[in-house]
Parts: structure tokens; C-alpha cells; sequence
């Protein structure tokens, strides 16, 4: 039996901001893969360059150098809207922000990814209702995120990122704007999807956030540091 | 998605009612503007047509001169030209076949005087040939006699209006009044013909005998105008070769030498008037079109803020993978659906003002249908060359910068 192919994977990916003496490696050559199924966290202090590996899987930049396989195909060299076109079909975001779209209802925010998809509205609206079902947010359809609390939004988010049934969700800093009772709910909501078998990738700083994720990747000065199941010395880091 | 992003555009701009109502005020002022303008500009060619077509399709006016534009305005080219004389008047009548009657014509505003009433009014020299020739019967009293024109006595026929204005309710035949120097017996009065072009007063004239015109007002043997009537039997261009043959001749105009006199008909003088009419409504349209234009300025402008205010927004479409060309085509088509709204509501004022004006002026109401369909056509296109700078802008920002905007 062979191996499954990874549904991400980083081959020598390497991110230089800048030229000359002003040059900054963001990336410093990584290679990594995701499988389906897994709950990836990636952690490391700030300027580690996670959120750079965090916009590079979510097909928002492309890379300087290296190959980058989704689903086994390379999608380093594609432009602009071809890498929209990945990120419609196959990813769905969740920011630390939210990044809801004010004075529209939870159920138009969820809409969304379905709208640019081209999905006829009644099917749009039945498949948000069941996404927004998920999260436990079904009764809050109707109302606008300023009328819903962070958790809540933070859940629509979810939604909105599980809405159009993508290969992985992305998940960058989840919890950040979140006071700690709040941020497990979160968690316990992406963990409830993983153990549905939904493949997730997270950029956290909190270590007790990143422990309901199975793999950690530690990322310090553009490199992995270390890869593998949380190290037991995380928490005193 | 056609629907989904008019839905959004139109969702935008209600959004911000009080600044898209200011944003597209000037496309409302510039569409108003032109659309009045033009549907006046209309009626009045319209008006201008049918008064001429009243007087009837083949009537000849021949003048001295040269036709078209001169110094001071339609038909004062070559105004040194000879005059014409009433024996000219007399060889049009007499000597071509296709002429039914010929008339001279000479006119001056005079003051006209009755005991202490006094009214500024038009006098016109002339004689019987021009009651016929223009269909105009006297419908008190009687016209001149042979020996009042040949004579050049002082006697007169008055319109409507003067016959009011002087006398009232009084029968103002064989009364006696006075044209500034000149005393006149009043002996007929004319049928009423209404209002005329602009508000001018057609029945608002005084008939006296040629000769009289030229001896005692004017103090030389000239005619202006010659009023002719082409006979039915011939159309009025053969009527035209006729009389040009016969003024060549007389004038002993040669060869290629330029007529230095000239006929024109009833279609060819509606022509001119509403070729008129029409360079100037062109031109004022044209300066109302710059204000569709400053409109234009002002949506790209509040485009520009918008996309600003929005970058968020749209880092978040472009994140859940719309494509730049959705971007640019959300904010085009707001562009658009903006200056269309200006548009609309800028024809509707428009035709509302025009109707109004036509009203106080007394000239035709006529809306033009495909003027309504150009100026929703050209304010749409407004918003699509102004909208699409901004829209650019909204298209090109990166998913990562966008987001991250506060």
C-alpha cells in the first residue's frame, strides 16, 4: 500500500522580502506535509515567520523559491486568480480578527464563499443554515456580528471557513481576540470538526490552545525546529 | 451573480443614502440640464414649423441679398444689394405663368395714436395682392381701393390686436388715426389670426397701401420683400426658376455672376429657423454636458473613498477566493448603478422643467425618446469610465495588506 498523498506539502520553501542588504528571509527552505485528517498547530515566538508560512499554505502569496504541492499539484507558480480559485474551492480562513463583514447578517456572511462560487441562492441558503448548524449558531442567522458576542463571531467565521466543504481549514490565531473560556469553545468547535475528519491548520502562540491539536511545528527564525507531537517542555517555553 | 452584484451595489449606496444623493447630484444637474434644453429646443423648431406651415406650403418670400447668415444675423448677407421696385413686382405677377400673385412688402415698428391711447405696433406697406397671396380676408369694412394704392393716400386696415388695443368695442371704420407723423383713415379690418412664434402677435399690425409706405414713412421708392404665391398647378421649386430667370434678367445678372437677390419657400426659411434653433440648443447642451462630466469626477471621487473605507471588506472577498475581475466588477457595476440613478432621476427633472418652460413660453411640449435613451445611455457610460479607476484600485490590493487594514 502506498502513501496517501499529503494534501499540503512544503518542498524547500524558501520567502525573501526585499533585496540586497535590505533582504529578509521570512522562510528559510521549509518542507513539511499535512495529511488528511490531521490537526497541525503552528507555533513560534513572533517574527518566526508562521504567519508567512500561514499565508503561503492559504495560497494568499506565493513563494520566492521552492515547489508547493496541494493535493499533489504545484501551486507555487500560479497567479493571482488562479491562487483565488484554489482558495474558493478548496480552503476555508478563520483570522484572529474575525474579518466578518459588518452590518450583514451571519447567514449572508456564511453566503459568502458560495456567492463567488456561483451556488443558486436557495441551495446557498440551505447549505449555510447547516454550516451555521454546526457551529451551534443556527438561531443567530438573522443578525449582524456587531449583535453577536466574540465567540460568536468568531464561530460564524467557522462557518463561513466549513461553509464550502474545503479539503483544509486554515485557522490564524483563532483564539487571539478571545478571553480563555471563550477560546476553548473555539477550539472544542475546530476539534469537533477534526474528529468529523476535517484536515486543520493552525497559527497559534498559546500553548494551551495548540495542545488540542495532535502535530506541532516549531518554527523559530524562518526554519522548523521541530516537528512531531507537542514536546513536553512546551509549556514551560 | 449579475443579480447577487447589483443586489450588493444597490445595498452599498443605500447604505450611504445622504453622500450617494450629494455623489450624484451633478450627473442629476448635467442629465436635467441637457434633456430640458434639448425638449425645449425641440418644441420650438416644432412651433417655428407649424406657424410657417400656417401660412401654406407655397408661399415664396424674394429678397434682396444674399440667404443665410450675415453680419446681423439670418439674411443680412449682401445688404448693399439693389432693392426691388414694384414694377419687379408688377413683371412677377404679370409675367410668369406658375405665379398666382405677387406682393410687395415693407415693414416698420411704428407707434400708433388715437386721442390720448397710443400702442407700438407693425406697419406694413403692401397692397390687395398680399390679402391674396397670404389667404388673410378683411372681415370689417373693405381693402384699398385702386386709387388709395396707385395714390399712396393715407388710409389703413388693422389687424385684431390694434383694432382691440384703439378702439375697443367701437366700429373703428372711417376713424382716423395717426402712425407717429402719418394720419390715416382706418377702412377694413383683418380676420384674427392668433398668437405666432414666440409669443409675437401677428394680429398686431397695420396694413397701409405701398406707395403710402414709400412716399410717407420711408421717403424712397424701394421694396424689401415680394410675397408670392406659387398657382397650385406648379410646384413651388418651378415656381423659384421662374422668378430667379425673370430677376436675372431684370437685375442683369450674367452667366456665372451670383444672384444677388433670393427665393426661398416656406420649407426652405423652417429650415433655416430651426437650423438655427438647433446650433443653439447643440451648444448649450454641449456646456451642460461639462457638468455631466464634473459629475463624473465626483463619483470616481466618493469610488476612491469607498474602496478605502472597504479595503478590509474586500481582503475578506478576495480571502474566500473571489477573483480580481468580481472585485472590479462590484465596484463598476455601484459606479454605474450610481451615475444610472443620476441618470434617471435627471431625466425625470429634466422633462418636468421642460414642461413647465414649454408651458409659460406657450410652445409644443416634445420629449424626445431617443434623447431619454441617450442620456441614460451616456450617464451609465459615465459611471463605467469613472468607476473604473476605483474599481482598479479595489482589484489590484493584496489579500494579506487588505486584511490587515484597519
Amino acid at each position: 500500500m502506498t502513501e496517501p498523498t499529503p494534501v499540503i506539502e512544503f518542498r524547500d520553501i524558501a520567502k525573501v522580502y526585499g533585496t540586497g542588504a535590505a533582504e529578509v528571509r521570512a522562510l528559510d527552505g521549509i518542507s513539511f506535509g499535512v495529511n488528511r485528517g490531521e490537526f497541525v498547530a503552528i507555533m513560534g515566538p513572533s517574527g518566526s515567520g508562521k504567519s508567512t508560512a500561514m499565508n503561503l499554505i492559504g495560497c494568499l502569496d506565493s513563494p520566492s523559491s521552492g515547489q508547493y504541492l496541494f493535493d499533489g499539484v504545484d501551486v507555487a507558480g500560479l497567479n493571482r486568480d488562479q491562487r483565488a480559485l484554489i482558495r474558493r474551492d478548496y480552503l476555508g480562513f478563520v483570522f484572529q480578527g474575525f474579518n466578518l463583514l459588518a452590518r450583514t447578517p451571519a447567514l449572508e456572511n456564511v453566503e459568502l464563499p458560495l456567492i463567488y462560487k456561483g451556488v443558486p441562492r436557495a441551495e446557498r441558503r440551505a447549505q449555510a443554515m447547516e454550516a451555521l448548524a454546526k457551529v451551534g449558531l443556527d438561531r443567530w442567522a438573522g443578525h449582524d456580528p456587531s449583535e453577536l458576542s466574540g465567540g460568536q463571531q468568531q464561530r460564524v467565521a467557522i462557518a463561513r471557513a466549513l461553509v464550502g466543504d474545503p479539503e483544509v481549514i486554515l485557522a490564524d490565531e483563532p483564539t487571539g481576540n478571545l478571553d480563555q473560556t471563550r477560546s476553548h469553545e473555539i477550539m472544542k468547535v475546530l476539534k469537533g470538526l477534526n474528529d468529523d475528519g476535517m484536515t486543520i491548520v493552525m497559527v497559534t502562540h498559546e500553548t494551551d490552545m495548540a495542545a488540542y491539536a495532535a502535530r506541532h511545528i516549531l518554527m523559530v527564525d524562518g526554519r522548523i525546529e521541530h516537528d512531531g507531537p507537542p514536546k513536553p517542555q512546551e509549556g514551560a517555553a | 451573480m449579475i443579480r447577487e452584484t447589483l443586489l450588493l451595489a444597490i445595498q452599498a449606496i443605500a447604505r450611504n443614502a445622504l453622500r450617494s444623493v450629494l455623489t450624484i447630484l451633478g450627473i442629476v444637474i448635467g442629465v436635467a440640464a441637457v434633456i430640458a434644453l434639448v425638449t425645449l429646443g425641440q418644441g420650438s423648431s416644432d412651433e417655428v414649423t407649424g406657424e410657417l406651415e400656417k401660412l401654406g406650403t407655397n408661399i415664396v418670400m424674394v429678397r434682396p441679398g444674399a440667404p443665410g447668415m450675415g453680419p446681423q444675423g439670418p439674411g443680412t448677407r449682401m445688404l448693399g444689394a439693389e432693392p426691388f421696385s414694384l414694377a419687379d413686382v408688377d413683371a412677377i405677377q404679370t409675367d410668369l405663368p406658375s405665379i398666382a400673385s405677387a406682393a410687395p412688402y415693407e415693414t416698420r415698428g411704428m407707434t400708433a395714436i388715437l386721442g390720448s391711447e397710443s400702442i407700438t405696433t407693425q406697419v406694413v406697406g403692401t397692397d390687395n395682392r398680399y390679402l391674396d397671396a397670404v389667404d388673410w380676408p378683411v372681415v370689417l369694412g373693405r381693402d384699398f381701393s385702386t386709387a388709395e394704392e396707385s395714390g399712396g393716400q393715407g388710409v389703413c386696415i388693422v389687424g385684431q390686436t390694434v383694432r382691440e388695443d384703439l378702439f375697443d368695442d367701437a366700429d373703428p371704420v372711417g376713424q382716423k388715426i395717426r402712425l407717429e407723423t402719418l394720419s390715416c383713415e382706418v377702412i377694413g379690418v383683418l380676420e384674427e389670426k392668433g398668437a405666432g412664434s414666440f409669443g409675437m402677435d401677428q394680429d398686431s399690425v397695420v396694413l397701409i397701401p405701398m406707395r403710402t409706405m414709400q412716399r410717407r414713412v420711408l421717403g424712397d421708392n424701394d421694396v424689401g420683400m415680394i410675397y408670392v404665391r406659387v398657382d397650385p398647378a406648379f410646384t413651388t421649386d418651378e415656381g423659384i426658376a421662374e422668378i430667379e430667370d425673370l430677376m436675372r434678367d431684370r437685375r442683369r445678372i450674367t452667366g456665372g455672376e451670383e444672384d444677388d437677390f433670393y427665393a426661398m419657400d416656406m420649407a426652405q426659411i423652417t429650415s433655416m429657423l430651426t437650423g438655427i434653433t438647433t446650433v443653439l440648443t447643440g451648444l448649450l447642451s454641449a456646456v451642460a454636458a461639462v457638468s455631466l462630466v464634473v459629475g463624473g469626477i465626483g463619483i470616481m471621487n466618493i469610488m476612491l473613498v469607498s474602496v478605502t473605507e472597504r479595503t478590509r471588506e474586500i481582503g475578506i472577498r478576495l480571502a474566500v477566493g473571489a477573483t480580481a475581475g468580481q472585485v472590479m466588477l462590484q465596484f463598476l457595476v455601484e459606479a454605474v448603478v450610481l451615475s444610472a440613478m443620476g441618470g434617471v432621476i435627471g431625466i425625470i427633472l429634466g422633462l418636468i422643467v421642460a414642461a413647465l418652460a414649454a408651458w409659460q413660453m406657450a410652445i409644443p411640449y416634445s420629449p424626445d425618446i431617443t434623447v431619454v435613451i441617450g442620456a441614460v445611455v451616456f450617464s451609465a457610460l459615465v459611471g463605467v469610465i469613472f468607476g473604473y479607476f476605483p474599481a482598479r484600485r479595489a482589484a489590484r490590493l493584496d489579500p494579506i495588506e487588505a486584511l490587515r487594514h484597519q
